[in-house]
């Protein structure tokens, strides 16, 4: 395996592009945190990598676009995976709504229905992805466009309404504080995501207006 | 030039402080401290901040130099908090508005925490994580408003500090977060707590609950109050960093800065420290006198609004329990 070069620094882990047996990849390296107490970071950077890997396996298997694992060994903490073209959604979105604003922007609905529709498979499936971000969804714009999921590091799989609910609560967050007209993209999102998950996605967005009120209700004291 | 008189009560300190331009004149301070194992409560609180908020404005002027005639503005915290101790001030602030016929400014709490924040240390589009009693919320500046990014899903986490506090028996003196952070110097044997990271949110309810279950059985095991001080606060701090780098990278931004009551724990500020450094980032703090509820930053936030959008109008002035940080029109950045 070769290194190119990093390609970003997240929360809790490198990300370098890497040539993996010939083929371009992206190398994900979890590296020890100083701030964290010794014991609470290795039970943390393990249990990352191994929902990560985990997390992304499951999700091939449900029909969710994600990378391929070619590699991954627990003991450095790298795990390399297939290497996706394109742009996160946080960068398209911002493209597109100051290109062409929000309004009968096709490709826009587009891209929001392929996300609606990759989560509504995760949940079908129960795997929770836990950290649903526009940072963490790859949009590859070609024809068709293709709609990612990436950054598995927080999944778990659950069948509990509660996850669910939560996990679309953390998405909703992201988009309203990063994006302006969120609440048009959630619609959008939110719409494919019931067509996708018919058998249970009453039950969730039930459970979701439900965190969505404990957030925003709870008392705010000093 | 402005000089603002701020006045703060949402919870168990009050606090009146006199800023001119930015400048602190005067920041002055009386907690209402409850016995071990017991926490505020709201009407309590009011009959406190009622017996003491007319010596502490004089000790504020006296401090400060100045006579009513030389304050500008007056400034009082609208909310969010406990309403009986937010409305025993606002009482005072309406009424000192009316007799010194001075413009009156209603003031959201969580944002005068952060401007204080940004004034005091110069940081300048900060990551911002706000701590206390009662809030827990990663927040970072856009489009006119400080949106919120990450927040606690249930409980603050200076509420699952204090609440442990309690159940272990720990003095409120002079507050129960600083005496865990003493205790937790002393502790040496860490014990795995649950650690709940949603995306950007934190959950601290079910860590309360796992150790009020335990605590018994933990203690049987050789753990000392001491090793559970410092596992809690390994526990809980490593999840708010961990969320506020996420916001950060998600965000692209490279400065920190922690406010609130709790900001001032010393290992806090080391983890973010640390945690910036591995990402190239600076982080910015403050000591307790800004980071716990105080009167400067009330005023200061008062009178940024002030120079900005001008007065509240009296039928505003009143308080409001529920008053979330991205619902203020940011008019002066």
């Amino acid at each position: 395996m070769e290194i190119i070069e990093m390609i970003e620094q997240g929360a809790e882990a490198r990300v370098f592009n890497v040539t993996y047996l010939g083929k371009p990849a992206v190398l994900k390296e979890r590296y020890k945190r100083k701030y964290r107490n010794p014991l609470l970071d290795e039970h943390i950077l393990k249990e990352r990598m191994r929902s990560e890997a985990r997390g992304l396996l499951r999700s091939k298997m449900a029909g969710v676009r994600v990378p391929a694992v070619y590699m991954a060994d627990i003991e450095t903490g790298r795990l390399c995976l297939e290497c996706i073209d394109g742009i996160t959604a946080k960068k398209f979105i911002d493209k597109e709504l100051e290109e062409r604003g929000v309004e009968c922007n096709d490709s826009l609905f587009q891209v929001m229905q392929l996300c609606g529709e990759s989560i509504g498979k995760l949940h079908s499936d129960n795997l929770i992805h836990g950290d649903l971000t526009t940072s963490n969804v790859i949009i590859s714009e070609k024809k068709p466009v293709e709609v990612s999921l990436i950054d598995f590091g927080l999944s778990y799989v659950s069948t509990s309404v509660e996850d669910k609910g939560v996990d679309l609560y953390v998405l909703e967050r992201a988009l309203v504080s990063t994006h302006s007209s969120a609440d048009k993209l959630f619609e959008q999102i939110l719409a494919s995501y019931k067509q996708t998950y018919h058998s249970g996605a009453k039950e969730v967005l039930h459970k979701f207006e439900e965190v969505k009120a404990r957030g925003r209700k709870r008392t705010m004291v000093g | 030039m402005v000089i603002a008189i701020g006045f703060e009560g949402s919870a168990n300190k009050l606090g009146i402080g006199i800023v001119k331009d930015g400048e602190v004149l005067s920041n002055c301070r009386r907690t209402y401290i409850t016995p071990p194992g017991e926490g505020f409560l709201p009407r309590e609180t009011a009959e406190h901040h009622r017996a003491h908020i007319l010596t502490l404005l004089k000790e504020s002027l006296d401090v400060a130099k100045l006579t009513p005639k030389d304050i500008d503005i007056v400034c009082f915290t609208k909310g969010p908090g406990m309403a009986p101790p937010l409305l025993s001030v606002a009482v005072v602030a309406r009424a000192i508005s009316k007799l010194w016929k001075k413009p009156i400014i209603g003031v959201n709490h969580c944002i005068a925490h952060i401007e204080m924040g940004r004034q005091i240390t110069g940081a300048d589009n900060p990551t911002v994580l706000y701590v206390s009693g009662g809030n827990t919320q990663v927040i970072s500046y856009a489009r006119g408003k400080y949106r919120i990014f990450g927040e606690t899903i249930d409980i603050a986490v200076g509420n699952c500090l204090d609440r442990f506090a309690r159940l272990i028996n720990l003095s409120n003196d002079p507050s129960p977060g600083y005496n865990i952070e003493q205790m937790a110097k002393k502790g040496k044997r860490f014990c795995a707590l649950p650690y709940v990271v949603k995306g950007m949110d934190v959950s601290f309810s079910g860590i309360l609950s796992w150790l009020e279950e335990r605590l018994d059985n933990l203690k049987k095991d050789g753990y000392t109050d001491e090793d559970l001080c410092f596992s809690l606060q390994e526990t809980i701090f490593a999840m708010l960093v961990e969320t506020t780098e996420r916001a950060m990278a998600h965000c692209g931004s490279n400065e920190v800065l922690v406010v609130g009551g709790v900001g001032c724990n010393v290992r806090l500020q080391e983890m973010l420290a640390s945690m910036a450094e591995d990402r190239n980032a600076k982080c910015y703090a403050t000591d307790e006198r800004y980071c716990i509820d105080n009167g400067a930053m009330i005023a200061h936030a008062g009178a940024l609004l002030y120079l900005h959008s001008g007065e509240t109008k009296w039928e505003d002035t009143r308080i409001t329990q529920r008053f979330r940080t991205d619902d203020v029109e940011v008019t002066w950045r």
